[in-house]
């Protein structure tokens, strides 16, 4: 019985998986062959994956096969372009595909199968013939610094604090946690300035546990890579709600959406 | 008969509630006592971290060799950022207590350099004693300021819930003990304005500070700066611009500028200096759809976007695609030397290659010609300091900020072990180990849903 609900889930959990990436993606001809683009350092995907079996399987690389093009595959590719006579760049082109699908055999779920026990997602879509496993199922590129937990709390308190604001509203509430991480007048980390108790009200009331969207985590990666539209404030307050009289001495900066960000 | 059993009913019905209400009390009551035992824990940790900070200061002033010195500085470090832990846990975020978080702070970075510093080689300078000394001083009044503070709470059982609510309703002044405790230790602290602390404290890296500094120029108008966006962003004349200018009391001088764009449902948020409207950052809010650009062909585009807005010698440093969205790091390159101070950020969307960010406050406040000169050990020399299990795969020149917020030229090393990737920059004038980085970027997926 248990048998049979997985084979029923297989081909429907694999197919809702593939979908963003069979049109991401498949632009070129060979099933299990790579697409036409460069591969360059930070690129995610079943290009990679593929890079990345191909050339662990003539030992350039050692690394876990994540798909997310970091170091481990810059360094194997490079090795693999002196080795092979190639100009030493990095950058996987159709040259190096072509010199990769010559000396490497590729078999995309035999990989599947290698990836057994990395995740969830992975292991379950095992032993299917479809093109390769999901994206999520596998590495992020995470800015250096945080992890993706920390990105999630992170959402998680842009979105219980700012989720009817513009985009720029929400970059600018992470940019202030992290202002206030980086100050020295504030805790040191992530959490200690989430929940540093009277700092948010998202926190007091409990919105924080809210399930942020896609923008809020993205407002965060943008705040994280370095995208601070408040002029490195520290505080900001609603005027129309703030109970403090003591935020008003602050120096303002400006107003973005409902919020007053200040020094 | 039916009276009966009515009032038998409602009687029930009322022991009931009571009793549901008496439980809905206790756990409530519960609840807050939790509350206030764990701002009491840190209260008087707190307490009790200052006044072993003050001790363990006191005891340095009589120390002279580095064997007791560096330990008991290493201390003092540790007890200050303890001591910080304490007042994040306490609800006093919205009440002037910042410049004694400062305060903590500085000591701590004060002492940890001391702490770590060759003392046999470069022993306490007269200076850094009087520092100490005052830091002594100083902190023993805190000490006795909060000591004061806590003897109220214990006497007389102030609660710090009370504290909560005094700081949430609006009456001000608030008339709460505790308050007015904390806001005298922060008056006072204010007042430690002559305590020397060193180059390295003082420079509190506000970028900020520097935007007017560094870029020549007139001051522009509201109306000149939004000319000088409509040309570097290629809009339409007629798209509605909202413009404003940061606080005058600022030290964040920018003009703000939105733009909304109804044709592709698109708005675009961006600050410029007044001098000279340069973009500081730019972002773009719209839809992104599905990704048809490769990471290398989005990083092209950046690369075509910098030259188009002659923002030349810049070089890719950092690549990396976020979901359907590439974001990459430019870096300045004077001759071959790569100038990482200077740092401009992309990002663009994978859709149809848009560029729907820019970040430049860091090449803005920092970019000029530099005078970069030769370096004085050879490349050997500097290879000879850095670990040898470290496997060296890429080297080059490269300028970067020190500790001290200083430029200094180094020796750039890019290297592994095992599957770890380090980057080490060795000075290339005094062969100084300046800085190791593990580069990270990726991380497995934990997520269980």
């Amino acid at each position: 019985m248990r048998k049979v609900v997985r084979i029923l889930k297989i081909p429907l959990i694999v197919g809702l998986l593939c979908i963003p990436l069979i049109t991401v993606l498949d632009t070129g001809n060979n099933v299990d062959a790579f697409s036409n683009q460069i591969i360059q350092k930070g690129a995610t995907g079943t290009d990679v994956i593929e890079l990345q079996a191909r050339l662990k399987n003539i030992g350039f690389y050692t690394g876990a096969i994540d798909g997310v093009f970091g170091w481990g595959t810059y360094w194997a590719v490079r090795n693999f372009q002196y080795e092979f006579g190639m100009k030493v760049d990095g950058l996987v082109g159709p040259d190096m595909k072509a010199k990769l699908n010559k000396s490497t055999s590729y078999n995309p779920s035999s990989q599947q199968q290698s990836n057994k026990g990395q995740s969830p997602n992975a292991a379950q879509s095992s032993g299917n013939k479809s093109k390769g496993p999901n994206t999520n199922a596998q590495g992020k590129n995470t800015p250096s610094g945080y992890s993706q937990n920390d990105i999630k709390l992170i959402a998680n308190a842009v979105y219980g604090e700012a989720r009817g604001e513009p985009y720029e509203g929400q970059v600018a509430v992470a940019a202030v946690i992290l202002n206030r991480v980086q100050s020295s007048s504030f805790p040191n980390t992530v959490s200690g300035v989430i929940f540093e108790p009277r700092a948010f009200t998202a926190v007091s009331d409990g919105q924080i546990w809210l399930t942020p969207d896609e923008r809020a985590k993205e407002a965060v990666i943008d705040a994280i890579n370095g995208w601070d539209p408040t002029g490195e404030a520290l505080y900001y307050f609603n005027p129309n709600t703030a109970t403090s009289g003591w935020i008003w001495t602050r120096p303002q900066i400006k107003q973005i959406g409902k919020h007053i960000f200040c020094e | 008969m039916i009276r009966s059993i009515l009032i038998g009913a409602l009687a029930i019905g009322v022991v009931g509630t009571s009793y549901w209400g008496y439980k809905e009390h206790q756990e409530k009551n519960a609840v807050l006592i939790n509350a206030e035992n764990t701002y009491q824990r840190a209260f008087h940790d707190l307490n009790f971290h200052m006044d072993a900070l003050e001790e363990k200061i006191g005891s340095t002033l009589a120390m002279n060799s580095r064997s007791s010195l560096s330990p008991a500085l290493a201390e003092v470090w540790r007890l200050t950022s303890e001591a910080q832990n304490d007042v994040g846990q306490l609800p006093l975020t919205l009440m002037p207590f910042n410049k004694t978080e400062e305060f903590l702070s500085n000591i701590g970075s004060f002492s940890y350099r001391v702490a770590v510093r060759d003392l046999d080689e470069k022993p306490l300078s007269e200076d850094e004693y009087e520092t100490l000394k005052k830091l002594h001083n100083h902190s023993n009044d805190v000490k006795n300021e909060l000591r004061k503070v806590q003897a109220m709470v214990i006497d007389h059982n102030l609660r710090w819930m009370d504290v909560e609510l005094a700081l949430a309703s609006e009456s001000e002044p608030q008339d709460n003990t505790i308050i007015d405790g904390f806001k005298t230790v922060d008056k006072q602290v204010e007042g430690y304005s002559e305590v020397n602390w060193g180059p390295e404290v003082n420079q509190l890296n506000e970028k900020k500070q520097n935007l007017s500094k560094n870029i020549e120029g007139e001051e522009l108008s509201e109306k000149e700066a939004k000319q000088h966006v409509l040309d570097f962003l290629d809009i339409d004349k007629n798209a509605s611009i909202d413009i404003t200018t940061t606080g005058k009391d600022s030290k964040y001088q920018a003009y703000s500028l939105s733009i909304e764009n109804p044709e592709n449902k698109s708005s675009v948020n961006l600050d410029v200096t007044k001098k000279g409207a340069k973009p500081i950052w730019i972002l773009m809010d719209r839809k992104i759809g599905k990704q048809k650009l490769s990471l290398n062909e989005a990083a092209n585009k950046a690369t075509n976007f910098l030259k188009e807005h002659d923002i030349t010698n810049m070089e890719i440093s950092e690549s990396s695609q976020y979901e359907r969205m590439g974001v990459f790091t430019f870096v300045y390159q004077q001759g071959d030397v790569t100038i990482y101070p200077d740092a401009v950020h992309i990002k663009v969307a994978l859709d149809n290659g848009d560029i729907t960010g820019y970040e430049s406050i860091e090449y803005l406040t920092n970019h000029h010609e530099r005078k970069v000169t030769e370096p004085t050990i050879s490349r050997n020399e500097a290879l000879e300091q850095v670990n040898p299990n470290v496997q060296i795969m890429e080297e080059g020149l490269g300028v970067i900020k020190n500790d001290l917020g200083e430029e200094v030229l180094c020796y750039e090393f890019m290297g592994t072990i095992e599957n770890e990737t380090y980057r080490i920059f060795v000075n290339a004038d005094t062969g100084r180990e300046e800085r190791v980085e593990k580069m990270d970027g990726t991380e497995m997926n934990y997520d269980t849903m």
